[in-house]
């Protein structure tokens, strides 16, 4: 049972990089990544347990905490009117202040 | 007493699975960044609380049961909050949804590739 | 192992440096769960902490002031391509002469890890083998490379370091309030979420840090960990907040009392008759000795890469928030 949870973890992550190369907006890959970092905690309490050593459980309980910082971060500056030398996008934010 | 542990933690990754693999074809079948945000934050977080129950119900013993237990709830934290701060930074950065099929979609996003 | 290669194929492809980095989390993930199966499980966790963490954020903040799409290319880097492949294939020929993963009579089993292997417990006492040779029968590379982690501290505040006037000081303290006001209603949501996660990852900091001797973890993995709380703190609250908790030369000072402490130990054991970094002469009982040296040097390299993961950080962000201020004034 547990290399069956396995393997569908597994397949879900491949779904996840297809849609970090293929998505067509900036947040759908953001999306997948944090999919990604979520089964991957997943992935090592599995292996963990199937390989009888659950000290891998505490890679999975900070694996969890810096999936959550990166994608915070990486939301924090993903704000357009930050990027240096893009000039059309500031007039946009200008005039919609 | 055993076997009925084992089942039940068997029932509990089955449907754990079950739900990340839904999860997953949807983040790829569906049409819009608002709908796959529906997919993906639902199924994950449900899918993760399963598959740890079905973990914990497996192996009870002492510190491993808390380390499973703090995976949880600061799953059920983290999970809906990272959504929710996705969601709105998508909001902020006028990313239109798609309401309609035959809608010209209005993606006056500034984060085009 | 097939996904690594593809996702580097596409980390390569790619214009949008944006998504260049998200590519760089994902393979940075891919390493790490390619080393759990492998059963490696302290180089698991400090490539999660890392490269999935730290990496992406300096990274993404260093790509806030350089712009975000990548230059063309101007000519088709065919040679380069070709001695790639020479070289590649001549690593490739030289390897398949090495003996099989995992053999018993590899020489690389046979001289050094043995002794380690079977020794440490006797002589150091501790349950975690890559603990015991990373602190203690190498403790002098470990001490080069806490150094080399403060150099890069110090190269940074070379180059970056911008000097604040008590004016922009003050300034900051009285924009503070304000600030906080409009910031309030955006980030409602996470400033509470993350008001009740810091202090739980600080205390797990801790945690990883002394239960190194027992599982997975030690003063690299705790120091990533702890400054990764710091810099969530930093992004939800604001650069001046976070400097009036955190003043830089507090930050400074840190970064020196580890490489500092670290010494100290080292010149200790000298000044008791035995070699540098020899633990045996701290204590009466050499065993006792092993476990308070290890203690000792576990804490100097975790409270260095702490203070040098933030002043890295305070310094990329500052001066991209110094470029920004001075952009808005000026249009």
């Amino acid at each position: 049972m547990l290399i069956a949870a396995t393997i569908a973890i597994l397949v879900v992550m491949i779904m996840a990089i297809l849609r970090t190369i293929m998505g067509p907006t900036l947040y759908d890959r953001i999306l997948a990544v944090n999919l990604f970092g979520t089964k991957t905690v997943l992935l090592i309490s599995l292996l963990g347990f199937l390989m009888g050593r659950p000290e891998f459980l505490d890679i999975a309980i900070v694996y969890a905490l810096i999936n959550f910082i990166s994608v915070i971060g990486v939301l924090h500056y993903s704000d357009a009117s930050i990027f240096k030398g893009d000039d059309q996008q500031k007039k946009i934010m200008k005039k919609n202040s | 007493m055993d076997t009925l542990m084992d089942i039940s933690s068997a029932v509990f990754l089955l449907i754990g699975s079950f739900l990340c693999v839904s999860g997953g074809v949807g983040i790829l079948r569906f049409p819009d960044f608002y709908t796959r945000m529906h997919a993906v934050g639902v199924t994950e977080t449900l899918a993760t609380a399963m598959i740890l129950i079905g973990l914990m119900l497996q192996n009870p013993d002492g510190l491993v049961l808390l380390k499973l237990i703090i995976i949880l709830l600061m799953t059920l934290f983290i999970s809906p909050t990272a959504s929710h701060a996705l969601a709105n930074a998508a909001m902020q950065n006028k990313l239109m949804p798609k309401l309609d099929k035959n809608d010209v979609n209005e993606k006056e996003t500034s984060s085009n590739p | 192992m097939a996904f690594l290669v593809a996702t580097a194929i596409a980390i390569v492809r790619m214009k949008d440096l944006f998504s260049v980095i998200m590519l760089l989390g994902i393979y940075s993930l891919l390493s790490a769960c390619f080393f759990v199966a492998m059963d490696a499980v302290d180089v698991a966790f400090t490539e999660a902490a890392v490269g999935a963490g730290i990496s992406t954020l300096l990274m993404l903040v260093a790509i806030t002031m350089t712009g975000r799409a990548e230059n063309p290319s101007r000519h088709k880097p065919v040679l380069a391509l070709v001695v790639v492949t020479i070289t590649g294939s001549l690593l490739v020929y030289g390897t398949l002469d090495m003996p099989y993963f995992g053999l018993a009579e590899d020489p690389v089993h046979l001289h050094v890890a043995p002794r380690y292997i079977n020794d440490s417990m006797q002589e150091v006492g501790v349950p975690n083998i890559v603990t015991s040779v990373l602190a203690s029968y190498r403790a002098f590379d470990t001490f080069g490379e806490v150094v080399v982690i403060f150099t890069a501290g110090i190269g940074v505040l070379a180059l970056l370091s911008v000097v604040r006037l008590p004016k922009d000081v003050a300034k900051d303290i009285s924009g503070i309030d304000s600030f906080n006001k409009c910031m309030h209603e955006e980030h409602l949501i996470l400033r509470i979420v993350a008001k009740m996660l810091i202090p739980f990852i600080l205390l797990f900091a801790l945690y990883v840090q002394f239960h190194g001797d027992y599982g997975p973890g030690g003063g690299f993995q705790a120091g990533v960990i702890f400054a990764a709380a710091i810099i969530l703190y930093t992004m939800l609250f604001g650069m001046s907040t976070a400097r009036r908790v955190i003043n830089q030369s507090f930050i400074q000072l840190l970064a020196a009392t580890g490489v500092l402490l670290y010494g100290i130990v080292g010149v200790i054991s000298l000044l008791n008759g035995k070699n540098f970094l020899d633990y045996s002469a701290l204590s009466t009982d050499p065993v006792a000795g092993q476990h308070l040296g290890i203690l000792l040097i576990e804490l100097g390299v975790g409270i260095t890469v702490t203070a040098v993961m933030v002043i890295i950080f305070f310094n990329f962000a500052g001066r991209r928030n110094d470029q920004q201020n001075k952009e808005n004034n000026d249009s």
